[in-house]
C-alpha cells in the first residue's frame, strides 16, 4: 500500500526534505530538556516499533529469502536460517520471461508516467482560469484516483469486453471497425490499455499538484510577458513552463517509482496476460501459484535495488530543491 | 483549494483580454488567433476531461440497474430505459449465500470493520508521533523522519513477501486484526507526514503559554494542539480510511481463503472472474464499493486537496 498505486495509496504527500536543522524550540533549563527527551521518545517509539517490526526488518528478511531455497510447502518445518545459495538469482536472471518482463515493467513505468504527467499539465492549464462550476470540475477529476482500484479494473474491463462492452459497440457500430479488439487479451492492446488506464487513474495526481503550482505563481511575470505583447503560447513556453518544471520532475521521480511498481492494476485487468507481464505480478505469481518463496524474493530485490537508486536520486533532488 | 486562485481574470486565454499597448499588425494577429484557439480549445479539453474520466461510472451505475439479457440484447444503450429498470441486481449481491446471493452485506462488515480499525489506531500513532517529530527534541529524531519518509515510497508489493511468509509461519495469515497492522504501518508514515505539517503551523507559543501555567505535556497535548489541529486530524482520518477501504493486495495475499472475510475489493476481484454471475449484478457491486468513497470524497473534497497538496504548497 505504501507508495503503491493501490487506492490513494501511499498518499500524495511531496515530501521536500526535511525542515533542515531547525531545532524545536527547546526548554531553558536542562531538567525540561530532559523531560522533553524522554517524553519524545516514549510518544514516537510505538509507531517506531510498528514500522520497524512490519516494515523494515520484513524488507531485511527478503534479502535473506532471496538467497535460500524455500518453497511455501517447507514453510512450517524450515527454520530461519536455511543454506545460503545464489540459486534464485541464477534462476530468475536465465529464465525465458525475466528480462521480456523487465523491459514490459520499464515500458509500462515511463508509458505511464509520460501519459499521466502529460495529460495532469493539460487539464491544470484547461482549468486555470475560473468558471462557473469549477469546483465540482476539479473534484470530479480527482475521482478516478479516489475510487477503489478494483471497482475501476472491472468496469474499464466490462467497457472493453469484446462481446458486450460498449467500446467495441461504439467502435464497430459507428467507426467501422472490422472486427471487435480484445483489448485485454491480444498484444499489442493489452500493454497499451493497461498504460492509458494508468493515465486514467494517475492523471489526476499530476493534476492537483501542478494546479497548486500554478497558484501559487506570481502573476506579475504574466502580466509583463502579455504588456510586452508575448502570445498564450509563448507565455506557457517562457514563463509558465519554466516555473513548473521542478514540479514536473519530483512527479515524474514519484509516479515512476510508484508505477514502476504497480501491481494491483495489471494484475486485475490482464492478469498479466498477452505481454503485460510486468515484474511485480512475477512476484506474485511465484510467491503464491508456484509457492517459490526465494525465486519471488530474488526477483522483489531486483525491484527494490531500482527502486533504492531512484529513490536516491529522489533525495539528492529534494535537498537541492531546498536551497534554491 | 479552489477558489483561492491568485491568476487575475485576464490571463491569455480570456478572449476579452486585447493586448496592452500598439504593436505591429503581425504580432496582433499571431496573438488574437492564439487567444481565440486557446479560448476554444479550453471548453473542448475540460468536456473531454470530464467525458473520459466519468464516463466509467456513469457506466457503472448504467449497468448495475439493467438487467443481463437486456444489455446483451442492446449493449449500446446509453440512456436508462425506465421499462427495463430493475434493482434486482443489488438485492441479489448483497443478500448472504444462502439466500441465493453474493454476501456483499457481509463483505461491506468486513471492509468497514478493517478500514474503521485502521483509522483509529493510525491516528493514535500518528498524533503522538507527528507531535513528537512536530514539537520536541529527542536524539534520533531526524533520523527517524527520514525512515518515515522511506517506509512512505516504498512499494507494497516488496513487502508482500515477507509479509506473507511471516504471517503464515505464524498462523495469524487469515485474521482481519494482522491485516489492519498492515495496513497501519504502512499509511503511519504518510500520517505522521501531514500532521507534522500542520502542528508546526499551529504557534508554539500557545503551547508555551500553559506550560508556563504548569500544565503537563498530555494535558495541552490533549486541550490545546488536538483540538487546534482537528482540520488535520479528520483529513487524516478520511485519507486513511480510503486507503483501507480501497487496498487489495494484502487483502488478497490474507484473507482469500476464508470467504467469510473477505472485503468488498477482495469478493468484487474474486467474483469477476466467474461465468455463472452476471455481470449487471457485479456491477452492482462495483457501485457498492464505489459508493462510500464518493460520498465521502464530495463530502470532504476541500479538506481533503488541502490536506493533499499541503506538501506541494511548501516548494
Amino acid at each position: 500500500m505504501t507508495g503503491s498505486d493501490s487506492g490513494m495509496t501511499g498518499g500524495p504527500v511531496v515530501p521536500l526534505g526535511e525542515p533542515g536543522g531547525r531545532a524545536p524550540r527547546a526548554h531553558p533549563r536542562s531538567r525540561g530538556q530532559w523531560s522533553e527527551r524522554r517524553f519524545g521518545l516514549a510518544i514516537i517509539s510505538p509507531t517506531v516499533v510498528l514500522v520497524v517490526v512490519l516494515v523494515v526488518l520484513p524488507i531485511l528478511w527478503t534479502v535473506m529469502l532471496a538467497f535460500q531455497d524455500l518453497r511455501l510447502i517447507q514453510l512450517r518445518t524450515a527454520g530461519l536460517l536455511g543454506d545460503y545459495t545464489l540459486d534464485n538469482f541464477v534462476d530468475v536472471f536465465t529464465s525465458p520471461g525475466f528480462w521480456g518482463s523487465l523491459v514490459t515493467t520499464l515500458v509500462y513505468a515511463i508509458g505511464g508516467t509520460v501519459a499521466a504527467i502529460g495529460l495532469g499539465l493539460v487539464a491544470a492549464l484547461a482549468l486555470r482560469q475560473p468558471f462557473r462550476g469549477r469546483t465540482f470540475v476539479r473534484a470530479s477529476l480527482l475521482l478516478p484516483y479516489v475510487a477503489p482500484v478494483v471497482a475501476a479494473t472491472f468496469v474499464w474491463g466490462v467497457m472493453l469486453n469484446p462481446q458486450f462492452g460498449i467500446v467495441n459497440e461504439i467502435g464497430t457500430g459507428l467507426l467501422g471497425w472490422d472486427e471487435p479488439i480484445a483489448f485485454l487479451s491480444e498484444r499489442p492492446w493489452a500493454l497499451i490499455t493497461v498504460i492509458v488506464f494508468e493515465m486514467w487513474r494517475s492523471f489526476p495526481f499530476a493534476f492537483l499538484f501542478l494546479t497548486a503550482r500554478l497558484q501559487a505563481a506570481p502573476a506579475t511575470l504574466e502580466e509583463a510577458a502579455r504588456v510586452d505583447g508575448a502570445t498564450p503560447t509563448q507565455i506557457f513556453r517562457h514563463v509558465i513552463l519554466p516555473q513548473l518544471l521542478p514540479t514536473i520532475a519530483v512527479l515524474a521521480l514519484l509516479r515512476f517509482i510508484w508505477t514502476f511498481n504497480n501491481f494491483d492494476d495489471i494484475y486485475l485487468l490482464t492478469g498479466g496476460g498477452a505481454g503485460t507481464e510486468v515484474i511485480s505480478v512475477r512476484v506474485f505469481d511465484f510467491l503464491v501459484s508456484r509457492g517459490d518463496i526465494g525465486a519471488a524474493s530474488a526477483q522483489a530485490l531486483v525491484l527494490a535495488s531500482v527502486l533504492i537508486v531512484l529513490v536516491t536520486v529522489y533525495y539528492r533532488f529534494a535537498a537541492k530543491e531546498e536551497v534554491a | 483549494m479552489a477558489g483561492v486562485a491568485t491568476v487575475p481574470a485576464d490571463t491569455p486565454a480570456a478572449p476579452s483580454t486585447p493586448p496592452r499597448r500598439s504593436v505591429t499588425g503581425r504580432r496582433w494577429s499571431r496573438y488574437s488567433i492564439e487567444t481565440r484557439v486557446f479560448g476554444v480549445l479550453r471548453w473542448v479539453v475540460i468536456v473531454f476531461l470530464m467525458l473520459f474520466t466519468l464516463f466509467p461510472f456513469y457506466y457503472m451505475v448504467l449497468l448495475s440497474f439493467r438487467d443481463l439479457s437486456a444489455l446483451l440484447q442492446d449493449p449500446a444503450q446509453l440512456w436508462p430505459d425506465l421499462s427495463e429498470f430493475t434493482a434486482a441486481t443489488y438485492r441479489e449481491v448483497l443478500v448472504s449465500t444462502e439466500s441465493g446471493g453474493q454476501g456483499f452485506l457481509q463483505f461491506m462488515a468486513n471492509s468497514g470493520l478493517i478500514a474503521l480499525g485502521t483509522v483509529l489506531v493510525t491516528l493514535v500513532f500518528a498524533i503522538l508521533g507527528a507531535y513528537a517529530i512536530a514539537r520536541l527534541q529527542f536524539p534520533g529524531r531526524r533520523k527517524i523522519s527520514v525512515l518515515f519518509l522511506a517506509v512512505y515510497l516504498f512499494p507494497s508489493i516488496l513487502l508482500a513477501v515477507p509479509l506473507f511468509v511471516f504471517f503464515t509461519r505464524i498462523g495469524l495469515r487469515g485474521s482481519l486484526a494482522a491485516l489492519v497492522l498492515v495496513y497501519v504501518s504502512q499509511t503511519v508514515a504518510v500520517a505522521i507526514y501531514t500532521l507534522r505539517n500542520y502542528f508546526q503551523t499551529v504557534p508554539a507559543s500557545i503551547e508555551e503559554a500553559a506550560a508556563v501555567d504548569g500544565a503537563p505535556r498530555f494535558t495541552i497535548m490533549r486541550k490545546i494542539t488536538i483540538p487546534l489541529a482537528m482540520p488535520a486530524i479528520l483529513s487524516n482520518a478520511l485519507f486513511i480510511f480510503m486507503i483501507a477501504w480501497n487496498e487489495f493486495l494484502f487483502a488478497l495475499l490474507f484473507l482469500v481463503q476464508d470467504r467469510d472475510r473477505w472485503t468488498v475489493s477482495l469478493g468484487l476481484s474474486q467474483l469477476a472472474g466467474s461465468i455463472e454471475i452476471p455481470t449487471t449484478v457485479l456491477m452492482a457491486g462495483s457501485v457498492i464499493l464505489t459508493l462510500p468513497i464518493v460520498i465521502l470524497f464530495f463530502a470532504s473534497e476541500r479538506l481533503l486537496t488541502g490536506g493533499l497538496t499541503a506538501g506541494a504548497e511548501k516548494g
